[in-house]
C-alpha cells in the first residue's frame, strides 16, 4: 500500500513536468487578441519550407536507422556468438558519442569537409559533393549514425542479454539448421523488439537534432523551426506542436510494428498479475 | 534407427587447460550412457564434441561405424536437450517441436501431426499453442525433449537437462526421459554431475576425471565394485579407514583380516586406506566381537539409520543399519563395529591436506 501512496505524487509531478510546457505552448499558439484562433496551424501547414524540411528530416532519420542497424546488428550478434571478449571494446566505442559533444564532432567534420578544395582535381571531389548535397546531405546520415550508436548499442545489448543466443543457435544447429537459417529464423525474430527499440530512439534523436545540422548549414526540420521562430514565433511553436504529434505517431507506428508475434520470456505475465490484484483489492 | 557411437582417443585443450586427454568410450546402439563427474572433468566437452559444437584436437568420433569427426553439427542427425531449456521464445510449443522438420522442408501437415504426436509422447497434449514463457520449467524441458526427438535423430544428447528444475519435477521427468528413451530405443548420452540421476537412469555410467574415463560400468557394478578410489568416493558414500596390509592380498582392518583388491599391489606391512561403504559395516552391542566405538550422531533416513561413530583410535566412521535395529544406539552409547567378510578396496593413504 505504501508503494501506491508514493507512486501517485511522483507520477503527478512527472506528468506536470511534461504536460505544463506542452499546454503552455498550445495556449501560446491558439491565443489571439480576439479569443481563440487556429490560424498559426493553418498557416503553418501551408508555410514554405515545412514540408521540404520535414521530408528531409524523415529521410535522413530513416537512412540513419538503416545504416546504424546494418552496422550494429551484425557486430553485436557476432560479438555475442563468437567474440565475447570484444564486448567491452565494442561497448566503449559505442558509448564514445555520449562523451564527445556534438559540437566537437561537427568541428572535426567541418575540417574534413574543408579538404574539398584541395581535392578538386581528383575523383574524390564527387564524393564530397554527394556528402554535402543540400537535397540529401549524406554527411548528416554519417554523423547521426555515429551519434545514434549509444542508443542502438544499449537497446540491442538488452535484447541480447534477454535470450541466450548462443544456446538458441546451438539448438537450431543441432536440429539441422544451417548458419544462415539459424540467424534468420532464430536470431532475427528474437532481436526484433530490440532492433525496433533502437530504431525508435535513433529516429527520435535525428528528428529533433539541431546543432549539427545548423552548424553544417543544412535545413532539416529542427533548423527550419528555429529559423521560422525568428520571424513568426507563433508559427514556430505551432510547428513544434505538430512535430511532436508527428513524432509520437511515428513512434507508435514503429512500436506497433515491433509488437506483433514477437514475445520474449523476460517478463512472464504472471509477475504482473499480483500487482494489479493488489490495486483492485 | 538406432546406432552405436564410439569415441576414440579424443583430446581437447582450451589454452593451458586440458578438457579431454584421450577419452575412449564405446556406446552400444540403443544404450543410455551417463557421463558423470565433477565439474571440469570434461564431460560437457565430450558431449559437445559428439554434438559437433566443439571439435577435438585429435581422436575420432564414429557414429554407426562412420567417422563423423569433421561433419558439421547440422548434418549429424542428433537431437540435443540443453540445461537452460533453450526453446525459441518467438515460437509456440508446436512450432518449436516442428522446427527441425521445417528446416528439412517438411509439409505443414506433416509438421502439425508430428508436433501433436510428440507433445503427446512427452505428456503435454493440447499445449501446441503455448509460448515458452507460458510454460513451467519442467514443461519447457518436455517441449525441448519433444523438439529433439521430432527429427528422429540417430543419437540423443542430454546436457544436464534436469539440473535447473525443482527436486520433484526432476524426479518425475527423469523417469519420463528413461521411459521415452526405452520406448524409442534411441542411443542416448546424458551428462550429469548428479550421481543419483546417473545411477537411476543409465544402462551404464561413465565416471570421468581430468578428461579421462575412470570407469564405465553398470550402476550396480560401479557401486559395488568401483575400479578406482576416485570412483569409490565419488559415487555414493564411502568411509576411508586406516588399515595395514597383512600380505600382498589381505589387509588388517578394525581387527579383522580381509581379502584386498585395488589399483596396485602393496607390500606386507604397508599402511593403506580401505574404502568401505557405510553398509559394509556391522554394528552391534558393546559386548559383541569387534572394534569398540562410540555413537556420535544418528540420522534417521527412513528404512535405514546412518550412524556417525568414533573408534577408540579416533577414526570417524559412517555405518548404515536398518532403522529397526538402531533404537538402542542413541548418541553417546557404546557399541562395536566389524567389517563384513568381503573383499575390500585398498588405496594409498591420503595426505592430510586433501
Amino acid at each position: 500500500m505504501a508503494r501506491l501512496n508514493t507512486r501517485a505524487p511522483v507520477l503527478t509531478v512527472a506528468a506536470l513536468y511534461f504536460l505544463v510546457p506542452i499546454a503552455a505552448s498550445l495556449w501560446f499558439t491558439i491565443d489571439d487578441t480576439d479569443g481563440i484562433s487556429f490560424e498559426a496551424y493553418t498557416k503553418g501547414l501551408g508555410s514554405e519550407g515545412l514540408i521540404t524540411s520535414l521530408t528531409l528530416s524523415v529521410g535522413i532519420g530513416l537512412a540513419t536507422v538503416v545504416l546504424g542497424l546494418l552496422l550494429m546488428v551484425p557486430t553485436m550478434v557476432a560479438v555475442a556468438l563468437r567474440l565475447p571478449k570484444l564486448r567491452r571494446t565494442v561497448e566503449t566505442l559505442c558509448m564514445m558519442p555520449l562523451v564527445v559533444p556534438p559540437i566537437a564532432l561537427v568541428a572535426g567534420v567541418t575540417s574534413v569537409l574543408a579538404w574539398q578544395q584541395d581535392l578538386a582535381a581528383t575523383p574524390l571531389y564527387g564524393t564530397f559533393q554527394a556528402l554535402i548535397n543540400p537535397d540529401f546531405p549524406l554527411i548528416l546520415v554519417i554523423v547521426y549514425t555515429v551519434m545514434s550508436l549509444p542508443f542502438l548499442y544499449r537497446s540491442l545489448d538488452a535484447g541480447l542479454r534477454a535470450v541466450d543466443l548462443r544456446v538458441l543457435v546451438e539448438a537450431s544447429r543441432s536440429l539441422g539448421a544451417s548458419r544462415v537459417q539459424s540467424l534468420w529464423q532464430v536470431v532475427a525474430p528474437n532481436l526484433r523488439q530490440a532492433v525496433m527499440g533502437g530504431a525508435v530512439l535513433s529516429l527520435a534523436m535525428v528528428l529533433g537534432e539541431y546543432s549539427v545540422a545548423s552548424v553544417l548549414g543544412f535545413r532539416p526540420f529542427a533548423v527550419w523551426m528555429v529559423e521560422a521562430g525568428d520571424s513568426e514565433a507563433q508559427l514556430s511553436v505551432a510547428a513544434a506542436m505538430l512535430s511532436l504529434l508527428f513524432t509520437w505517431g511515428l513512434l507508435l507506428l514503429l512500436t506497433a510494428l515491433a509488437g506483433g508475434r514477437t514475445r520474449t520470456s523476460r517478463t512472464p505475465r504472471t509477475s504482473r498479475t499480483p500487482r494489479t490484484q493488489r490495486k483492485t483489492s | 534407427m538406432t546406432v552405436p557411437v564410439q569415441l576414440k582417443q579424443l583430446r581437447r585443450e582450451f589454452g593451458s587447460t586440458t578438457a579431454l586427454s584421450g577419452l575412449d568410450l564405446d556406446i552400444a546402439a540403443g544404450e543410455l550412457v551417463a557421463l558423470l563427474g565433477p565439474s571440469g572433468c570434461g564431460k560437457t566437452t565430450a558431449l559437445r564434441i559428439i554434438a559437433g559444437f566443439e571439435s577435438a584436437d585429435s581422436g575420432e568420433l564414429l557414429m554407426d561405424g562412420q567417422d563423423v569427426t569433421d561433419v558439421p553439427a547440422h548434418r549429424r542427425d542428433i537431437g540435443m536437450v540443453f540445461q537452460s531449456y533453450s526453446l525459441f521464445p518467438n515460437m509456440t510449443a508446436a512450432e518449436n517441436v516442428s522446427y527441425g522438420l521445417r528446416v528439412r522442408g517438411a509439409s505443414a501437415a506433416e509438421r502439425t501431426s508430428r508436433a501433436h504426436e510428440l507433445l503427446e509422447l512427452v505428456g503435454l497434449p493440447g499445449r501446441e499453442g503455448a509460448y515458452p514463457h507460458q510454460l513451467s520449467g519442467g514443461q519447457q524441458q518436455r517441449v525441448a525433449l519433444a523438439r529433439a526427438l521430432a527429427v528422429r535423430p540417430k543419437v540423443l544428447l542430454l546436457d544436464e537437462p534436469l539440473s535447473a528444475l525443482d527436486a520433484k519435477v526432476r524426479l518425475n521427468l527423469r523417469e519420463e526421459i528413461r521411459r521415452i528413451q526405452l520406448e524409442l530405443g534411441i542411443t542416448t548420452v546424458f551428462v550429469t554431475h548428479d550421481q543419483e540421476e546417473a545411477l537411476s537412469m543409465a544402462d551404464r555410467v561413465a565416471v570421468m576425471k581430468d578428461g579421462r574415463l575412470e570407469q564405465c560400468a553398470a550402476p550396480s557394478e560401479l557401486y559395488d565394485r568401483p575400479a578406482t578410489p576416485f570412483v569409490a568416493e565419488f559415487v555414493g558414500t564411502m568411509n576411508r579407514l586406516p588399515a595395514v596390509m597383512s600380505d600382498g592380498s589381505t589387509v588388517e582392518l578394525l581387527g579383522r583380516r580381509l581379502p584386498a583388491h585395488g589399483e596396485r599391489e602393496f607390500a606386507a606391512g604397508t599402511a593403506v586406506d580401505v574404502l568401505l561403504r557405510p553398509e559394509g559395516l556391522a554394528v552391534a552391542g558393546p559386548d559383541a566381537e569387534g572394534e569398540p566405538a562410540t555413537v556420535r550422531v544418528a540420522t534417521f533416513l527412513g528404512p535405514t539409520t546412518r550412524l556417525l561413530l568414533t573408534t577408540e583410535s579416533g577414526t570417524a566412521v559412517k555405518a548404515d543399519l536398518p532403522s529397526r535395529d538402531a533404537g538402542a544406539l542413541a548418541p553417546g552409547s557404546r557399541c562395536t563395529i566389524r567389517p563384513h567378510d568381503k573383499s575390500v578396496l585398498v588405496a594409498e593413504v591420503e595426505s592430510e591436506q586433501t
